[in-house]
């Protein structure tokens, strides 16, 4: 009886173990180009469409976020509206001490991850349906608590002090940078993250719970590390909501839009796959912009389009071009090339 | 005790047609091939029995009759209509009834809910849950218990009266020896006689190879989905039996090994 | 004695609660389906009372026999349809489409009705009067009346789930779908009339509440879906007398809370909530976990 390490070891010269099928470095100056490009945008186009972008900045990095929670780590909140208002209120706060708001984005956003992790102990040891709750009345309960705070603006809010020596054209081109690099950060943080072994042990958690546990994958941890990235990059996403609008009310921040925004952007875009949300994001917005005088109809069409694309389409209509063109921007799979100088195989990523 | 059970009026014998008939069934799960063109024909009366070890197939084979996989080719016939695509309940309401394997009582209904559950899509017929409790003499008393509670044979006893009071015309049993003593189990195969007096046709799933040589009128062996051996216990060897069991090498004499089975 | 009058009070809305909790409860223990939706559909049967009574001009209690029923076949279709095509797929895909439900029905809501409350006006000076108990205790009828409703709803419910036919194929569909397959029933089915039940008992808590208080296109949300819950999860899982129990709790710390400050209502009833599902999930007498 031979292992199958044993049966395998004869052949393991022949293959090599690649992270992507074509070279990375063509994806990377891709992404690179289209960074350097969107950054010019202030030069060239209206202050009002980099605002829309702004919009598209969040909602990209959200969906990234709920992606990462329910594509990857298989925690479906409902909740995350709670980070997006603590950014905002952690700007606010520090305005209110003096700091510039985009200095305060960085603060807010690591200060968000901080309370992710009291967060967390109240809700980890939930399981799906209570989960899901539980993060919606943690949302509810976070914002009642700061409600009460009337130095904050109470049930009203606040304008976002620190902004009044703005010129307009500055703050909307600042604005847009900080949005810009928000999104940027939070796709190469989740890329970066997903390549590595987190990567690994959310798709063994994924493929079978029980099986990788009992291969010794840190599973708590691993959720532990999801729920606080998240809350990071909802928390950084806030923070430039809440500059973009110039003030912070409670309301408005801790929406459960929010959620239905970022989850219906994932689902319909592909969820599980870091591509998915910006194909979402660019639905979203089209959808939005295409209604926007209709008031509630975009949501509605929105959430009828997510609800099919869930029951229809599980991959989402990045799953659909995947599965066509065998495509991944973002390689975090692996792939078993055998060792033939200049042919590719034909090997499944994992 | 190496006597058979009865083997049925001989309807086999006599030419009549199968009461239950699998022809070319292959079943997938996923892109593993679970089960490939396994043939068989169950005659009203006889007790068919599938032996094989862990993973053969049986248990398969045996939910696919009962309609819980569907085949990726083949058919199920039922007294000679074509049951492949109905549902399972549809077929359980014709009178191909599962005990399925693991028991699966109702955990927070009562014994005698259980048996009710059973009874709700019955077909007309002698089995009712009074003569369930006659012939396993302990549940009368304890019908209000929670299955919980009971111990595996008594389980097995209700997950058996369970079907019976259906009145099925087929009885599937998936592995009725599963985790139980062989004391228990022997006075559980002892209620056969009861249930084959019924006009009730036999097929089960057994592990235990002795177990289902005593009881069954005809065998069946499979090995990685495929069929080994087939015929009457009275025609086959100790070796052919554990031959096809274990897959070595298949002889040709007594009963029939399927053709182009695999060493 | 303003304590012992908030404490009645907070029992008494416990009812209401209950009301809205049992159906929740029933679609989780049985098809383990969250229903992020079953609020909204609470204020969708209230809606929909409000349109025909306009409409019919039929006493305010009719309403009851016409939009109950309508809400019950609601609940099958979707569940036979939307709700079975998300269980069949995954625990993730159905809370993804309760919650898509949830959001298109508010925002539809929004659409057409603008987002104005509204209540329905119980005409019957009756139901609108209150009686006294002492010089600080006032209990109004009508929150009795629906104490009362909630009270036989449990109990119908009860009794079916344990006496009848169908009630012993639900909870034998709860426990194991496939092998009430092999029983010979269609648990698609079965499921599709546990549906109705919650539909028709979440038709009923919604019209007692536009009775009660106002209705609006966001009431399904921000009070009625988490109340629900909360009293589920309170009360236990897997308990119909749980519900009503989980319900009186959230009442009662509603009321304790306000007593203390009054804009902390709701948010006493949410930490009371956050600390059961920390400390004690199973509830206060759950049998079951959260399965």
């Amino acid at each position: 009886m031979s292992t199958i390490a044993q049966t395998v070891a004869p052949y393991a010269a022949d293959f090599r173990v690649t992270r992507s099928r074509r070279s990375v470095v063509w994806t990377g100056a891709g992404a690179l180009l289209v960074v350097v490009v969107l950054a010019y945008f202030p030069y060239i186009v209206h202050s009002g469409t980099t605002a829309i972008l702004v919009q598209a900045f969040i909602v990209l990095t959200l969906a990234s976020m709920w992606n990462l929670l329910a594509g990857y780590a298989g925690l479906v909140s409902v909740g995350q509206q709670a980070f997006v208002g603590l950014g905002g209120y952690f700007v606010l706060i520090l305005g209110l001490h003096g700091l510039s708001p985009f200095a305060a984005l960085p603060i807010s956003a690591i200060g968000c991850g901080v309370a992710a992790l009291p967060l967390w102990w109240l809700v980890s040891r939930l399981r799906s349906g209570y989960f899901a709750i539980a993060t919606w009345v943690m949302a509810a309960t976070v914002m009642l608590i700061i409600e009460k705070f009337s130095s904050i603006g109470g049930g009203t809010g606040m304008p976002l002090p620190g902004l009044a020596g703005y010129g307009p054209t500055l703050l909307a081109a600042d604005t847009y940078w900080a949005g810009l690099a928000v999104t940027v950060l939070a796709l190469l943080g989740i890329y970066l993250l997903l390549r590595g072994r987190l990567g690994l042990v959310l798709t063994a958690i994924r493929d079978d719970e029980v099986a990788a546990r009992s291969s010794g994958a840190r599973i708590g941890l691993a959720r532990l590390l999801v729920f606080v990235v998240a809350g990071v990059g909802c928390g950084a996403a806030g923070a430039v909501l809440a500059i973009s609008q110039l003030q912070v009310q409670p309301s408005a921040v801790f929406s459960i839009n929010w959620t239905a925004e970022m989850a219906f952007a994932t689902i319909i875009g592909g969820l599980g796959t870091i591509e998915g949300p910006i194909i979402g994001t660019i639905v979203y917005m089209v959808l939005q912009q295409t209604l926007q005088s209709y008031n509630a109809w975009y949501l509605i069409i929105l959430g009828l389009v997510a609800i099919t694309v869930a029951l229809f389409a599980r991959r989402g209509l990045w799953g659909l071009v995947d599965d066509r063109l065998n495509v991944r921007l973002f390689p975090v799979g692996y792939y078993l090339r055998p060792q033939v100088a200049g042919r590719s195989s034909d090997g499944k990523d994992a | 005790m190496t006597a058979p059970a009865v083997e049925g009026n001989g309807s086999r014998a006599n030419g009549a047609s199968p009461l239950l008939e699998i022809s070319d069934l292959a079943v997938h799960h996923g892109q593993l091939r679970a089960l490939d063109s396994i043939s068989l024909q169950v005659f009203a009366g006889e007790v068919y029995a599938i032996i094989g070890a862990n993973g053969a197939g049986k248990s398969t084979l045996l939910r696919t009759i009962a309609g819980l996989h569907h085949p990726s080719t083949g058919s199920v016939r039922f007294d000679g209509a074509d049951v492949t695509g109905l549902r399972p309940e549809q077929r359980a309401r014709q009178g191909i009834v599962m005990v399925p394997e693991g028991r699966r009582l109702f955990g927070s209904l009562s014994v005698e809910e259980n048996l009710k559950v059973g009874a709700t899509y019955a077909r007309q017929g002698p089995w009712t849950i009074d003569r369930v409790y006659e012939m396993f003499g302990w549940m009368r008393e304890r019908r209000s218990q929670r299955t919980a509670q009971l111990s595996g044979g008594e389980q097995q006893a209700v997950a058996i009266g369970r079907a019976l009071v259906a009145n099925p015309r087929v009885l599937l049993l998936d592995e009725l020896s599963l985790g139980l003593a062989p004391v228990v189990v022997q006075r559980i195969y002892g209620m056969m006689p009861q249930i084959l007096s019924t006009g009730i046709t036999v097929l089960l799933v057994e592990q235990d190879v002795s177990q289902a040589l005593r009881v069954a009128s005809h065998i069946q062996c499979l090995l990685e989905g495929r069929t080994t051996l087939q015929g009457r216990p009275t025609d086959v060897t100790a070796e052919q039996v554990e031959r096809a069991y274990f897959g070595l090498a298949s002889s040709a004499s007594g009963g029939q090994p399927a053709e182009g089975s695999d060493a | 004695m303003a304590w012992v009058n908030a404490i009645i009070q907070g029992v008494l809305t416990g009812g209401l609660y209950a009301l809205f909790a049992c159906g929740l409860s029933l679609m989780f223990g049985v098809m383990k389906v969250v229903n992020l939706a079953h609020g909204d559909l609470a204020v969708v049967a209230g809606y929909i009372a409000i349109g025909v009574i306009t409409v019919t001009h039929i006493p305010v209690l009719w309403s009851f026999l016409i939009v109950v029923p309508v809400m019950a076949a609601l609940g099958y279709v979707l569940q036979r349809t939307i709700i079975q095509g998300a269980l069949d797929r995954g625990v993730l895909t159905t809370l993804m489409v309760t919650f898509g439900l949830s959001v298109v029905i508010e925002n539809g809501l929004l659409q057409f009705f603008s987002a104005n409350s509204r209540g329905i006006g119980v005409g019957l000076s009756l139901i609108t009067a209150s009686f006294s108990i002492g010089s600080q205790i006032q209990i109004a009828y009508l929150l009795v009346l629906i104490f009362a409703v909630a009270v036989l709803v449990l109990l119908g419910l009860q009794f079916f789930l344990s006496k009848s036919k169908f009630g012993r194929l639900i909870r034998a569909s709860a426990d194991d779908p496939e092998a009430t397959q092999l029983a010979g029933a269609d648990y698609r089915h079965v499921f599709g009339i546990a549906a109705a039940l919650a539909f028709a008992t979440v038709a009923l808590g919604g019209i007692a509440y536009g009775m009660y208080s106002q209705l609006s296109p966001t009431t399904g949300t921000d009070t009625i879906l988490l109340f629900a819950f909360a009293a589920v999860v309170i009360g236990g899982l897997g308990s119909l007398w749980g519900t009503l129990l989980g319900g009186v709790v959230l009442g009662v710390a509603q009321q304790i809370g306000a007593q203390i400050n009054i804009s902390d209502e709701v948010l006493a009833g949410y930490i009371v909530f956050l600390a059961v599902l920390v400390l004690r999930p199973q509830g206060l007498i759950g049998r079951r976990a959260q399965s």
